[in-house]
């Protein structure tokens, strides 16, 4: 088991995500930045799917009770393991009462934890991703324990990767959406040709930009919504729809972020400047 | 019968939007299920959908996809759907209601604004049969179709932090059910005490799109019975097949 002494602000379990349960209403969930998970996963020899924590801004306190491996990756946040300090892609042996504490920030906005083998919590529609109302809580919490398989004779093949991140990166590659075809020359230029900000307003759920662009009276029918979706509301605010995201909405969705860049913004937080660039 | 008109556009990189005309209708929902019901036959695994109204996201899990080839694939599902016609089991659900001022804090205004009495908007509220266009925003939302225009009323002013699970709301043109707490703009009419996502059941969300339903009006003591009774598993809702 994996004790949380302490949770920190945000901290969940997370896999690639929850598929083929749209049709009634379940977002796919699953962790915000996939680039890193699959990094995570990589190393340890884990399948890509496997389980891990994501830890976001401010990092917990945790307690392992048997043997095993783990590595980190995402977001650069200070970490010691027995007050000794560990670095992101590297494969770090762990003892029976090791403590791993996260402190400070320093880079992006998510971090992963993956141990060998996956975290073993309950699958609920095939997939371990915390989300309310689908698992019984949204994320963890001090005091909780995330079971794990012990290993102790493992010989990785690689114990550490340089890694470029991909989330250095500031401009988002996006895709015309469904409703492209309503905006205006005038706000098309608005869009690709001024840099943006993240608002206070954002989280697993969504991204909402802070700086406002024309608004519009465009109506529609709801319709299908997907993480990446960016919907322009009324008044001009652009919303970016992330991994918790609603299934359905009925904004106009007028561009439609890559994947790749998802993983992008997953590491941005308040504040954090970014472009569009259409693909 | 003869099959709408789509329009296929790209939506990101491994799914595409379907459109039929942009119109709340009973037919188009049919058409769109004869499609959705061809395209499964084609067996291809890695395909979901989900439509809402008009619409029909499709996404293919596995892996990116080639637009064009995507488009043909549809479009030649489509020409196969035109010929063989699968037979659909659709249900009405009859879904009981308890319109108390406990749960339905909103009812007396409501009532108020309508020019009806409580009486009469209970009465007609439970005596149509809604269809259900879709399921979305939350896990096991009914986007419902089909209310008469003597009960649409404006959302509220300001939305209410938290509504309770299970409330049933009017706004515009809509009447729903909040299947779990959820900050809301609806004007809160009643409670439905049953279950309509559960994630431990086989069948998470027992309604499909397509179906119906139809209130029921319930007294408090019948709530809390219904609500023992799903607590501990027994209860079924009632439903009739449709088109037997």
């Amino acid at each position: 088991m994996l004790k949380v002494l302490k949770a920190g602000l945000y901290l969940s379990i997370q896999d690639l995500g929850r598929f083929g349960h749209r049709d009634i209403g379940v977002p796919i969930a699953g962790a915000m930045d996939v680039e890193s998970v699959k990094k995570a996963n990589l190393l340890l020899e884990n399948d890509e799917n496997d389980a891990v924590l994501e830890i976001t801004m401010t990092g917990p306190t945790l307690q392992f009770d048997t043997d095993t491996y783990i590595s980190l990756s995402g977001a650069h946040i200070v970490a010691t393991l027995n007050n000794e300090p560990v670095d992101n892609y590297t494969v770090i042996k762990i003892g029976k009462g090791d403590i791993l504490s996260y402190g400070r920030l320093e880079k992006g906005f998510r971090g992963y934890l993956a141990v060998k083998g996956g975290f073993q919590s309950k699958k609920v529609l095939d997939s371990r991703s915390q989300f309310y109302p689908v698992t019984q809580a949204a994320r963890l919490k001090d005091g909780d324990e995330v079971p794990y398989e012990e290993t102790t004779d493992y010989t990785p093949k690689i114990t550490e990767v340089k890694i470029e991140e991909h989330f250095e990166n500031t401009t988002l590659k996006v895709y015309k959406g469904p409703e492209f075809s309503m905006l205006s020359d005038a706000q098309l230029t608005e869009i690709f040709a001024r840099p943006y900000t993240v608002s206070k307003e954002n989280n697993r759920m969504a991204y909402q930009l802070s700086e406002l662009i024309t608004g519009h009276s465009h109506s529609m029918l709801t319709s299908g919504t997907l993480p990446g979706t960016i919907q322009l509301t009324p008044a001009g605010r652009m919303i970016i729809l992330m991994k918790d995201g609603q299934t359905t909405g009925g904004y106009p969705r007028i561009l439609q972020l890559s994947e790749e860049s998802i993983s992008v913004l997953a590491q941005k937080k308040y504040g954090d400047e970014l472009k569009f660039k259409l693909v | 019968m003869k099959s709408y008109p789509i329009s296929i556009k790209p939506f990101g990189e491994r799914a595409v939007l379907v459109e039929w005309p942009e119109k709340v209708s009973e037919s188009i929902l049919a058409d769109i299920l004869d499609f959705m019901d061809a395209f499964k036959e084609l067996e291809i695994p890695g395909w979901e959908m989900s439509v809402a109204y008009n619409s029909l996201t499709m996404v293919y899990n596995k892996d990116h996809i080639d637009f064009e080839e995507t488009k043909n694939m549809i479009l030649e599902c489509q020409e196969k759907q035109a010929k063989s016609k699968t037979e659909r089991v659709q249900h009405l659900w009859t879904l009981p209601v308890c319109y108390d001022l406990e749960f339905g804090m909103d009812i007396e205004e409501t009532a108020k604004t309508l020019g009806l009495s409580v009486e009469e908007l209970i009465k007609q509220h439970t005596s149509h049969q809604y269809v259900v266009y879709g399921i979305g925003f939350l896990p096991g939302f009914m986007y419902l179709g089909g209310l008469p225009p003597s009960l649409e009323i404006p959302r509220r002013a300001e939305p209410r932090l938290k509504v309770q699970k299970g409330s049933v709301g009017l706004a515009s043109k809509q009447t729903g059910i909040y299947p779990q707490d959820s900050p809301g703009g609806w004007n809160i009419i009643g409670n439905c005490p049953v279950d309509l996502f559960d994630p431990d059941k086989e069948d998470p969300c027992f309604v499909k799109v397509g179906d119906k339903i139809q209130f029921e009006s319930i007294s408090k003591a019948e709530y809390e019975l219904h609500k023992i009774e799903g607590e501990v598993g027994i209860y079924e809702p009632e439903k009739v097949v449709l088109n037997a």
